[in-house]
């Protein structure tokens, strides 16, 4: 890929990204929010945020498939930054339109709800990521301890799982979709990881 | 069963007040621009119902938009999405249609929708309709007390219970498959719930005949309960001296209870249940507060004395 794709393809990965959110802010100004505005932007966001985590997670199991992917990992942050965004946005939505902005009802609130808990679970282990998105970070903390941390986007992408499943009724299952999406993730990485463990190990008998 | 006498014209409850869209309507076919106007269709087509006024109507209340009421529903028998029912039931048919009385009565009854139209006068009821994940809307539902019917049933002494069963049909009700509830969907009220004159069976909203979406041909609305008790596409009342299965009770116990009252005071496990989101209300004042028994508490929590309604829930 040459640099003038990646530019093009980073513009239009930007404008794929901010349409949940043009969609919305349109609708809103047009009055056409549906007859539950408030369930519209909760889910809106929400799907925003939990599909874009997923691609973002896709990016790494894709690009080992082929040396000729490896250009993918340049789309990596500005999707994972995407995901906070909206997942701040929909955090907002839970802060002003369901508990506004009351913080003693939304800590008695956070407290018994096991699916609000995932969800802050989710979005909380997003911060230090995102704090730590800038190449700046990634030199600081050098790119192996870079690497862990930024494995908890892995645990924070279950967090938001769980946090889907626990808000559905009980027999409702359309969260089963991204769940097996995010296994087949997971599991490529194990899979991978084993190879390239039995890999070194051959290597190092074969050096005997 | 009987036939009503003619209802006197001046009883009629006047369709201007929510029906001035119709004029609209029949203006825009005189344009020749009707097939523009597909959102109004469903009201076009549906059958007007003659309907009388009712003092147990609640007054007061700004009723939802009949688009709203009529394509925001759970009905899962047609899909979990709120828009499901509106694109899937079209296609259940309503006609020939019977409901089946039977279990602790004299004598099983087997009785034609035609019948149970024409037994009593159809009053117009306002109510309040609060659902259980926490949104409202105010319907103006069209029907007569369930009271009425269960007198006609002459259930036995020993009848406790009522159990509603919902039609079952896999062949145009493509949510069986997606959902693992106990189908048929049941429901269920204690003898003396049944029997409140608030316990509507109902038939129509906004003066027309239900559409298939909101439980046509006929269902029942509990306006004190969450709207999962308010079983619709009705084909059998059945009369029992236990507690009834009921389909959500089935699914989750300790979620949704038998009684399923309105109470701000006891939430939902996974949610609270003090505020709810009126349908079709702006975005930023969209939010109120729950009411006990869903502001039917001065008619209804005599029938709870006693009950502790958090155990009880």
């Amino acid at each position: 890929m040459n640099k003038r794709a990646i530019v093009a393809l980073k513009f239009a990965v930007w404008l794929v990204c901010l349409a949940p959110l043009a969609l919305l802010v349109y609708r809103g100004f047009t009055n056409n929010l549906g007859p539950d505005p408030t369930a519209t932007v909760t889910h809106a966001t929400g799907f925003a945020t939990l599909r874009l985590l997923v691609i973002s997670l896709a990016i790494t199991p894709l690009r080992r498939l082929s040396p000729r992917l490896s250009w993918l990992v340049r789309f990596r942050r500005l999707l994972g930054l995407f995901a906070f965004f909206y997942g701040c946005l929909h955090l907002l939505t839970y802060l002003w339109l369901y508990s506004g902005f009351n913080v003693s009802a939304m800590v008695d609130d956070i407290a018994k709800r096991r699916y609000i808990m995932a969800g802050m679970a989710a979005w909380l282990l997003l911060v230090p990521l995102a704090a730590t998105s800038t190449n700046w970070s990634i030199r600081k903390l050098g790119g192996k301890r870079w690497q862990a941390l930024h494995r908890l986007a892995y645990v924070s992408a279950i967090c938001g799982v769980i946090h889907y499943w626990w808000i559905v009724k009980s027999g409702v299952r359309t969260p089963i979709t991204i769940t097996l999406i995010l296994a087949v993730l997971l599991l490529a990485r194990v899979v991978w990881s084993v190879r390239q463990r039995a890999t070194r190990q051959a290597g190092v008998v074969t050096a005997g | 069963m009987k036939k009503t006498k003619n209802i006197p014209y001046s009883e009629i409850t006047p369709k201007s007040d929510y029906l001035n869209r119709r004029a609209f309507m029949t203006g825009a076919a005189a344009l020749g621009v009707a097939g523009l106007l597909d959102s109004r269709q469903s009201m076009a087509d549906a059958t007007k119902m003659q309907t009388v006024k009712s003092p147990l109507s609640t007054s007061g209340l700004t009723p939802t938009s009949y688009k709203d009421i009529t394509s925001y529903n759970n009905f899962y028998e047609f899909g979990v999405e709120k828009d499901n029912p509106a694109q899937n039931a079209g296609k259940m048919k309503t006609r020939p249609w019977k409901v089946t009385v039977d279990g602790l009565v004299k004598q099983k009854k087997t009785v034609s929708i035609e019948e149970l139209l024409s037994f009593k006068p159809i009053e117009e009821r306002v109510y309040r309709h609060r659902c259980v994940e926490a949104w409202s809307m105010v319907v103006p539902w069209a029907g007569y007390s369930l009271s009425e019917l269960i007198n006609w049933a002459e259930p036995l002494p020993k009848a406790k219970y009522v159990q509603f069963l919902s039609l079952e049909d896999a062949s145009v009700m493509p949510g069986l498959r997606e959902i693992n509830l106990n189908w048929p969907y049941s429901e269920g009220l204690r003898m003396d719930e049944a029997m409140h004159p608030l316990t509507l069976l109902t038939f129509g909203l906004y003066g027309e005949v239900l559409p298939n979406q909101d439980g046509a041909p006929v269902r029942v609305v509990i306006p004190w309960k969450y709207g999962f008790k308010s079983a619709k596409s009705i084909v059998k009342i059945h009369f029992t001296s236990d507690q009834p299965r009921t389909a959500w009770n089935d699914m989750a116990p300790q979620e949704y209870g038998f009684y399923s009252n309105v109470n701000p005071n006891v939430d939902h496990p996974r949610w609270s249940q003090k505020s709810e989101r009126r349908i079709g209300a702006p975005i930023f004042s969209q939010r109120q507060p729950t009411l006990m028994f869903n502001g039917y508490g001065d008619q209804v929590a005599s029938l709870y004395n006693g009950m502790d309604l958090k155990k009880n829930f």
